[in-house]
């Protein structure tokens, strides 16, 4: 395993710019998760690396290896696709060889390894299988036991858990943490699934319309997202526009004074995480303390989320703990929404 | 309920009745040459007098149908060979490149399967005259011109097979190949290929055939002393009529259905089909 450095990468097909000076550092044995919406350049991000798009400018470092103008079976990288994309004419066994093939490894070596991976991920009893013959679950281990057993420098996941159903995909995605974190595995994922990578990521790279808008940790994305965007993409956020008229203090757009953190003047967005927002708090527990009226109740068993108008112009949702014996407000009530000035989020400038 | 359920079993019925009358259609006059094919009397009238296989006797004693047959085949297996060289890898740009072009090239690699044979027939004849003339390289009726008539035939269904096959196939196993190690090559032998086998095996098969029962086109080709299956039968019937044409096509339909099954064996027909 070793570091990959994406150094400045912007990728251009004809007039689109799919991407744009994307710029990342890997550490040794980390996961990162490249998170986004489609379209928003993740998936072009990983084909650069795995050699598939050629990158318009910048560069990529694999191991202190310049691999920018290397074709794809020069780079040892260790892919694995959306759709698994197994030989189907070739066994698990077979499949899982082919690397190994491709690098003349010994056959003796050849076997133990293949062994030894398909122990890993559980399939030797299925070794002379082939693809068809496979759950989806299944297919998706003999991919990725095909991209390791060769120990690659890095492990590309495309969307690797997609086209898995929601039980199973809960499993999986425990299982390759696991994995990864064992064979301490340099790993790039690609996905558009908040939750997936919230809990697989030991860093995650926010990405859209072909640029990275945030690099950072979990607690880095939810706590302090830097733009609408992050905030909205990553957790949940209510949005309410207004101006920052002196410091501390916020007016929204519908004609709210709201307490906040200290920002510069001027127009700004306020954001605020549904979960941090408290329905009849005590007044003194709060520095914004509004009347609203519930306008939808969305039962979700845990918790329920309450939308709240506040003004003509401003709504937001709330979300509360599901209690034994709780009353939760009726859709037409009068409530009051409460938070502290340090959970709303600003953004200077105005909405989009 | 029940109206809807009895309604589309009707349904089905009658599509199965309309299917069934379309392959009466078909089948009916394989059935009568081939039941022509054991009559026992020379002129062919019903009811048959009785029963013999003398008419496929006949047959091994006719030196023209011996070489006609030889000729034939040997023709088609080299043509198809050819074409499938030529077909796969113009099937392969095709659905691989975008390019200036690329819809006129794919309908020019169709286009002999829709120029009527005695035109396609007649062409070739002419630049065959006409490059003789020009080169002084003996062409009309030659086994290279024949051969390479034959090529022109086999070519459309070669491109077509293999070019269905291609849209086909999932492009990332390829992709899945080059990440593990293959280089472009190697991707083609190990991935490609054996993905796309029942299309090169169809495309086979059925220039095969295009070629193997070409009668308009090689008219024109063939020469002294060189004459396929199909022109002898052609030739035979401008003196006799006796049931030993029918007992040539009972033997042609044998060898082209024995190779349907065999193919079909190996890779299921109605998948491409």
């Amino acid at each position: 395993m070793a570091r990959l450095k994406i150094d400045g990468v912007s990728k251009r097909y004809g007039e689109v710019v799919a991407i744009r000076e994307v710029t990342l550092d890997v550490a040794d044995g980390e996961l990162v998760v490249l998170l986004g919406p489609s379209g928003c350049g993740k998936t072009t991000t990983l084909r650069v690396v795995a050699g598939f798009a050629e990158p318009s400018s910048g560069s990529v470092t694999l191991g202190g290896r310049d691999i920018t103008a290397l074709p794809p079976w020069k780079r040892n990288t260790g892919l694995v696709f959306q759709n698994y994309a197994l030989f189907p004419h070739l066994t698990v066994a077979e499949n899982v060889a082919f690397g190994l093939e491709m690098r003349k490894v010994e056959a003796a070596e050849a076997a133990r390894r293949i062994g030894e991976v398909l122990r890993l991920v559980r399939l030797e009893p299925l070794a002379a299988r082939l693809p068809r013959q496979l759950s989806g679950g299944q297919q998706q281990r003999v991919a990725l036991a095909r991209a390791l057993v060769f120990h690659p420098d890095v492990l590309l996941l495309d969307e690797p858990l997609s086209n898995l159903d929601a039980k199973l995909r809960q499993d999986v995605r425990v299982e390759i943490r696991e994995l990864q974190r064992t064979l301490a595995l340099t790993t790039v994922m690609v996905t558009h699934d908040q939750e997936e990578a919230l809990t697989m990521a030991d860093r995650l790279v926010v990405m859209h319309d072909g640029e990275v808008r945030q690099v950072g940790t979990q607690q880095d994305l939810y706590e302090r997202p830097k733009d609408r965007f992050v905030a909205s993409f990553v957790g949940r956020s209510s949005f309410i526009e207004g101006e920052i008229v002196a410091p501390g203090r916020f007016r929204s757009a519908g004609g709210l004074m709201l307490a906040i953190t200290a920002a510069p003047g001027g127009p700004a967005t306020l954001a605020l995480r549904p979960e941090r927002l408290l329905i009849a708090p005590p007044p003194a527990a709060v520095d914004n303390n509004l009347p609203g009226v519930v306008e939808f109740v969305s039962y979700l068993g845990a918790t329920v989320d309450l939308h709240v108008r506040l003004s003509a112009q401003e709504r937001v949702v709330v979300e509360v703990p599901n209690r034994a014996g709780s009353q939760v407000p009726r859709v037409g009530e009068a409530v009051e929404v409460g938070w502290l000035a340090d959970n709303g989020i600003v953004f200077a400038g105005a909405g989009p | 309920m029940a109206g809807i359920g009895s309604g589309r079993r009707a349904g089905r019925l009658a599509l199965k009745a309309a299917a069934g009358v379309a392959l009466a259609y078909i089948l009916t006059p394989l059935v009568f040459v081939t039941w022509l094919a054991f009559f026992r009397q020379e002129i062919p009238s019903f009811p048959p007098e009785g029963y013999s296989l003398r008419w496929f006797e006949a047959i091994w004693g006719n030196d023209r149908f011996v070489s006609g047959f030889l000729l034939s085949l040997e023709l088609a297996v080299i043509a198809t060979s050819i074409g499938l060289l030529l077909g796969l890898p113009a099937a392969l740009c095709l659905a691989r490149f975008g390019f200036r072009g690329h819809e006129l090239m794919s309908s020019l690699l169709l286009l002999p399967l829709v120029v009527p044979g005695i035109v396609l027939g007649i062409a070739l004849y002419v630049f065959h005259v006409e490059a003789e003339i020009a080169t002084g390289l003996p062409l009309v009726g030659s086994l290279g011109g024949l051969i390479g008539g034959h090529v022109l035939i086999v070519i459309p269904w070669t491109v077509r097979l293999v070019s269905a096959s291609l849209a086909g196939l999932d492009r990332s196993i390829e992709e899945a190949a080059q990440s593990l190690g293959a280089d472009r090559l190697t991707t083609f032998r190990r991935v490609t290929l054996p993905a796309i086998r029942p299309g090169v095996v169809a495309a086979a098969l059925f220039g095969f055939v295009t070629s193997f029962g070409n009668l308009e086109m090689s008219l024109f080709l063939v020469g002294p002393g060189r004459t396929t299956l199909p022109i002898a039968i052609i030739q035979y019937l401008e003196w006799k009529i006796d049931p030993t044409i029918a007992a040539v096509s009972v033997v042609q339909i044998a060898l082209i259905a024995a190779a349907m099954l065999v193919t079909d064996h190996y890779v299921k027909l109605s998948r491409i089909l």
